[in-house]
């Protein structure tokens, strides 16, 4: 076992991973907490839940880079497992501070506000953090599951797949944003106070939230660096380049699409939740069809069929906006055009492309894509 | 030049004799008149509404003009207090009265109007056109009248007006109007005839006034002592409900239809970008935009040079709507897209980027917010057809516009030689240039075809709704739908993707609605989708894994 | 491949020595100027509206700059786009009050932003000023409300319908655009027609989805609904909607004159992207409308005029001005008259000042902030929508009205107090916090 755990990298990756591991769960937290205000490489408290959410998008990516890069799906609907997941971690945060909010009442305010006398069923048991847990791990992947059995038994392939998945994000956005569908409307959930007892406005708690997204995304990347190593990745590459040759070869090719589509959207769900409590609020915004394309330009510009592209591409892009929102805001959608229409015309391999230029590259790597 | 000149006062008594001799109406002097006049020029409301019901008291059809303007705010009073009837842009006005041209100088003033006043205006009209000698006018005014309960004190002038009335259309709008007067008649039997002449008219409208016949008042009494005219005031309301039961679905059926334009004209270009030529063209929606904005451009062109010909603009800007996108589209073809050939979902991204770089630019170049593009006057207002049917003329416009563009779309497809080479490249790329057919330019054209089509869609919407940058993303996804419904590469799939949206849009609105209905649209074809993944029309054989 | 190891080490031993020698040039920053954060959507859907509000925003900045500036500093304006983007908003507002250190934040459009930095504010003892209109059930110890409340702008334009001026209506179509703010705010004045004895079946509440562009049914059933009684429609239609509601309309044949549409969110910025034709003779109720004749309104005007034209704003000339343009005005004046009266800007003293201040605001009043709910009381004005996209004021309220934070119309905030002062001390509290 631990061999077949030593194979998915050589030496080399494998010291380079555990130095992005210390990067993100030691020095991180050290320049933040050691080095004295003022000082220059200080991290200061407002970046902590920053790069929390940048781990957030990363995740993302990763799962976008499973079905995507590995299977060749492209979901343009990958914000509903997000949003999902988001949202049942706000429902947990809404339940835990009730009789907190503006009414002191024991529903969240906006039910208050919409003359609400008893909690919906589906709000029914999210003050136990458990199951609130059990519904993010579950919910989305459970959601994918049957969407994807569907989906993928008509076998609808390529761009129908891409325009349904869509249609799905933006119909599940329009009925959060309903006011009766009791998930707050346009507002979403916001203004929480505290998870598991530890109160979320203070730095202690957001920077246990990064290192909890960290290590999530540290294991998350393991895990799937584990199926594109494996047997499995391989036959994902197979559906990717050829599906129909697999199918006359006697693969069920279903189940395996089913697997990834699911692996990805459990992994997009856990985002998600972690997202939440450090970006503080989640509306049907998330929803939206251009943020589901946005996700699949991380990938892009990262390099597709590349777990650290993926990952590199989710930092570069949403680093991007931070500071062009900043600096120069006419200028940050230019910039994201140029984005995906030069990395689709000249750099079809995204980032992870230019790895071959470097002088110590090896070459034929069989998980990525090939032209 | 004072208009009290004996003689014009005789013409004008004569001519006025003339017209309205059978008339019951006291032509009134031209001194009233004119005093009530200067009134309009009053410095509050209260006083321009006094001067309205003065000009109605004395009954004088000759005012009719003088009250349109005011309506149509073109009444414009000089410092003598005398009304001058004036056109936007033209150096003379003419007298409100005589019609005299009168050149205008100095200031005038316009009159106080707002809401108030137009509400005052509207039955003083009504009641002095219900005896002008042109029946239309009559109608119009009999209708108006039909629509407010009568004041008691208007029953002897009602039945007067009927009685002399000739036209069978207007006798049977002042009948109702009479009968409505009726329902208060302490006589049972014209009561009962009020109720029966109410309840054949098929009006929706007087369900209004038959219900409190039928109803009790707090303390549990009938409001309507006699038990037989409640039963036939049920009676009544369920014939109206019986006869409006066809208009209704006629009505529902004509708002699918014109939804199903607007959605048909929105996506019949993408059905050829995306449908013939599969290119996942995400910047359909920009194309859209271009042409909307192409529209703003020549109606502000038009605004300019021309303004005397507004109302014409929109004929100008259809090639305009239809080239610039096109143009855009040739210049995205050649430049980008040719080059992904085979790589779909790269298509899509490229695509998408290119729609942010144009709404970004629309955005520098014209601003984040919506410009306005007007309505030509044509446009406005609508055709009622029969009781509690309306169709608006811009929705006529938009269905006819819409069969105009498939047609146009169909003849180029199918009888010229472009339409012979898109086809064949469709059908067998490799074929297809084996004969000699040059693919890659007939691409570029398809492509520009497929823009400009949708710039044409563009110059539809921008006459329904809002033009802003943002314009296409809201129409992206539904395109998609319809196309994706319809059968990718079947223009007849679109139609009918299109038709079958609006049409069951529209069905569920009044039952679940608006938000509800368009998520159980959306659900809808994504379950179609599942069920047949090819749409409608599926294209057969080899095609078919294309 | 150690060799790496070891030099990755290395620069990391270098940064940290770097960061160590770091307080020699950190500590050397004094401040010289008084940091105002502005925090407006410059991209994405809501650009459409709050660009205005920067520049307005900095057009007083500048002015207040060219008097001399605060305290003998002058003001230095941190200008951050949010980008329509919700979570965004709470992360540029922590931005702006940790790293850039601002005084004060004037921003935010729409209540799901407001929602989203509240916490930021109240976490780090911020200070907000929020200059649109919204739907009240709020008063934060760290937010000052510019904009109105529903009692400051829905309830006097029902009044206003039922009056004789108004036409007497009898029936009311609540029509809106399925979000919070018309929600609630058609609860509140479901409630209130309610007291004015309108009966259930006299109210048609119909909502659209965001971006809704296809009105015919629901015109058709206004029009169905409206027979037999004198109706008024009450929008609260989200802007981009607005275009095709009003010329389905008037392609119905629905005449101001017969049915008005009384409108929150249309004002002259709006109306400056819409073909009036359809729209005159509708109504908007505001606390502010360019066309309100006063000597404070003519300076106000030629100011924003004059700025646009320095500036080479896009717009040019056709820029105008609109309600909470003027918000914003009161506010930035406001929160500088409280710096000079508190001598700091320290956070709490500003926010003790800031209660009671007065400003002789383009509305041609004197707007006084509540000492107590952190609202100001504002004037309603109902305006009848002119051909040239100006209002015509049909009518006013007598003088300022206060605001209600919490609505008397909704059961379970018809209880609460609004009271920073002692005893009470809280936003949103049923008994004092001390006896």
């Amino acid at each position: 076992m631990l061999a077949r755990l030593m194979a998915m990298h050589s030496r080399r990756a494998w010291l380079a991973f555990a130095l992005a591991a210390l990067v993100a769960l030691v020095l991180v937290p050290a320049l933040n907490l050691a080095v004295p205000a003022g000082w220059p490489l200080r991290l200061p408290d407002y970046l902590v839940p920053l790069l929390g959410k940048f781990l957030c998008y990363a995740l993302v990516a990763l799962a976008m880079d499973m079905v995507w890069g590995f299977t060749g799906i492209l979901s343009l609907g990958h914000g509903v497992f997000f949003a999902l997941g988001g949202y049942a971690m706000g429902m947990h945060l809404m339940r835990v501070m009730s009789g907190e909010g503006h009414y002191r009442s024991q529903l969240p305010d906006f039910m208050v506000f919409l003359n609400w006398k008893e909690l919906p069923w589906f709000w029914q048991g999210f003050d136990q953090f458990w199951l609130a847990a059990l519904v993010i791990l579950l919910l989305p992947a459970c959601a994918a599951l049957v969407f994807g059995f569907f989906a993928f038994r008509s076998r609808i392939k390529g761009v129908y797949f891409s325009i349904i998945t869509q249609a799905t994000t933006f119909a599940l956005m329009l009925l959060f944003f309903r006011n009766e569908t009791g998930l707050g409307g346009n507002n979403g959930l916001t203004d929480f106070k505290r998870l598991l007892g530890f109160s979320l406005s203070t730095p202690a708690t957001k920077l246990g939230l990064y290192l909890t997204t960290a290590l999530v995304l540290l294991l998350a990347y393991l895990a799937c660096r584990y199926i594109v190593t494996s047997k499995l990745g391989r036959l994902l590459c197979a559906i990717r380049d050829g599906e129909s040759r697999l199918l006359f070869l006697g693969y069920d090719v279903l189940r395996y699409k089913l697997f990834v589509w699911t692996f990805s959207a459990f992994l997009c769900g856990i985002a998600g939740a972690l997202y939440v409590p450090q970006v503080g609020i989640i509306n049907p915004s998330e929803l939206h069809p251009a943020g589901s394309i946005e996700m699949a330009i991380w990938v892009a510009v990262g390099g597709r069929g590349s777990l650290v592209g993926g990952l590199l591409g989710a930092f570069l892009v949403n680093g991007a906006k931070s500071w062009f929102t900043v600096a120069w805001p006419e200028l940050w959608l230019f910039f994201l055009a140029a984005l995906f229409i030069g990395t689709t015309m000249f750099l079809p391999r995204g980032l992870a492309g230019l790895k071959d230029l470097l002088p110590w590259a090896r070459r034929g790597d069989s998980t990525e894509v090939r032209r | 030049m004072h208009l009290a000149r004996p003689c014009h006062l005789i013409v004008l008594a004569l001519l006025a004799w003339l017209i309205l001799l059978p008339s019951p109406v006291a032509v009134a002097d031209s001194q009233q008149l004119r005093q009530a006049a200067a009134g309009l020029g009053g410095q509050s409301r209260a006083e321009v509404i006094a001067a309205i019901e003065d000009l109605g008291r004395l009954g004088d059809p000759v005012a009719l003009p003088l009250l349109e303007a005011l309506q149509a705010g073109k009444l414009r009073l000089d410092h003598e207090g005398r009304p001058l009837i004036v056109e936007e842009g033209q150096p003379s006005g003419q007298d409100a009265f005589t019609g005299e041209t009168v050149p205008l100088g100095g200031d005038l003033r316009a009159p106080l109007v707002n809401n108030l006043v137009r509400r005052s205006l509207e039955p003083v009209m009504a009641r002095l056109r219900i005896f002008s000698p042109d029946p239309g006018l009559r109608l119009t005014a009999a209708r108006r009248l039909a629509e407010e309960p009568p004041e008691a004190g208007q029953a002897p002038m009602l039945t007067a007006a009927l009685e002399k009335e000739s036209d069978p259309a207007v006798r049977q709008v002042l009948g109702l109007v009479v009968s409505l007067a009726d329902l208060k008649s302490p006589d049972k039997a014209r009561r009962l005839a009020a109720i029966q002449t109410l309840g054949a008219s098929g009006d929706t409208n007087y369900l209004e006034r038959l219900k409190p016949l039928t109803q009790k008042d707090p303390q549990g009494q009938y409001l309507e002592p006699d038990p037989e005219v409640r039963q036939a005031a049920r009676w009544g309301m369920q014939i109206i409900y019986f006869h409006t039961l066809p208009a209704d679905i006629a009505q529902c059926l004509f708002y699918g239809l014109s939804l199903a334009s607007v959605l048909l004209l929105a996506s019949l270009g993408l059905a050829i970008t995306f449908g013939l030529m599969g290119v996942i063209n995400m910047a359909h929606g920009e194309m859209l935009m271009l042409g909307a904005y192409a529209a703003y451009v020549t109606q502000n062109v038009f605004r300019a040079w021309w303004p005397g010909a507004l109302d014409w603009y929109p004929l100008v800007a259809l090639p305009v709507c239809f080239g610039l996108p096109a143009l855009v589209g040739v210049a995205l073809e050649r430049g980008l897209i040719r080059h992904l050939v085979g790589r779909p979902l790269e298509t899509l991204l490229c695509t998408w980027g290119i729609s942010l770089l144009i709404i970004q630019a629309v955005r520098l170049i014209f601003g984040a917010q919506n410009v306005e593009v007007a309505n030509p006057s044509w446009l406005a207002g609508g055709w009622q057809v029969g009781q509690g049917l309306l169709l608006t003329y811009n929705r006529l416009a938009i269905i006819g516009f819409a069969d105009l563009a498939v047609l146009l779309v169909w003849f180029i497809l199918n009888r010229t030689p472009l339409g012979l080479r898109v086809r064949a490249v469709t059908q067998n790329r490799g074929m297809a240039s084996a004969l000699g057919v040059k693919a890659s330019r007939v691409d570029m054209w398809t492509f520009g075809l497929g823009c400009g089509i949708a710039g044409l869609g563009g110059l539809a919407l921008s006459q329904i709704g809002n033009v802003g940058p943002e314009l296409g993303q809201s129409y992206i996804v539904d395109c998609f739908m319809t196309v994706v419904l319809g059968g990718v590469g079947k223009l007849a799939g679109t139609v009918w993707g299109s038709l079958g949206l609006g049409v069951i849009n529209k069905v569920l609105e009044p039952f679940s609605g608006a938000v509800l209905g368009k998520i159980a649209i959306l659900v809808f074809v994504i379950l179609f989708i599942q069920k047949r993944p090819q749409g409608i029309f599926a294209l057969k054989g080899r095609l078919a894994e294309g | 491949m150690r060799k790496s190891a070891w030099r990755s080490l290395g620069v990391s031993l270098l940064l940290l020595a770097l960061a160590l020698g770091g307080p020699l040039v950190g500590a050397a920053k004094a401040a010289e100027t008084i940091k105002v954060g502005i925090l407006h959507s410059l991209s994405g859907t809501m650009a459409i509206s709050e660009t205005s509000l920067k520049d307005v925003a900095l057009m007083t900045i500048e002015e207040i700059n060219k008097g001399g500036g605060l305290l003998g500093k002058k003001l230095e304006p941190v200008v951050v786009d949010p980008a329509s983007n919700w979570p965004l908003f709470a992360e540029k507002a922590r931005e702006l009050i940790e790293k850039h250190k601002v005084a004060v934040t004037f921003g935010c459009w729409t209540s799901v932003s407001r929602k989203s930095v509240l916490p930021v504010f109240e976490e780090l003892n911020g200070l907000l000023f929020y200059p649109v209109q919204y739907e009240g059930e709020e008063c934060s110890l760290n937010v000052f409300y510019t904009g109105a409340a529903p009692n400051q702008q829905a309830i006097p334009a029902v009044d206003y319908l039922m009056s004789k001026d108004g036409g007497e209506a009898k029936r009311f179509v609540l029509l809106g655009t399925d979000y919070v703010y018309p929600r609630t705010t058609n609860k509140i004045l479901r409630a209130y027609l309610q007291t004015k004895q309108v009966a259930e079946a006299d109210i048609m509440e119909t909502y659209t989805p965001f971006g809704h562009a296809d009105y015919q049914t629901i015109v058709a059933n206004i029009k169905k609904f409206a027979v037999g009684k004198r109706t008024a429609v009450i929008s609260t239609i989200n802007g981009d909607s607005n275009v095709p509601f009003y010329k389905e309309l008037a392609n119905q044949g629905l005449k101001a004159s017969d049915i008005p549409v009384i409108a929150f969110s249309v004002g002259e910025e709006e109306l400056r992207g819409i073909d009036t034709k359809p729209l005159v003779g509708h109504l908007a109720a505001w606390n502010y409308f360019m066309s309100i004749k006063s000597p404070e309104n003519q300076a106000f005007i030629a100011k924003w005029k004059a700025y646009v034209k320095e500036h080479n704003l896009p717009g040019g000339d056709k820029r105008v001005t609109n309600d909470p343009m003027e918000a914003t005005y009161i506010g930035i004046k406001m929160w500088a008259q409280a710096v000079l009266q508190a001598g700091t800007t320290e956070v709490n003293a500003v926010r003790q000042a800031v209660a009671n201040q007065k400003v002789k605001a383009p509305c041609g009043y004197e707007i006084v902030m509540d000492a107590k709910n952190h609202h100001l009381h504002k004037p309603v004005l109902i305006g009848e929508v002119k051909a040239d996209g100006q209002f015509e004021i049909v009518w006013q309220t007598k003088g300022p009205i206060r605001a209600d934070a919490w609505s008397p119309f909704i059961p379970d905030s018809a209880k609460k107090v609004a009271d920073w002062t002692y005893p009470w001390v809280c936003g949103n509290c049923t008994a004092p916090k001390y006896k």
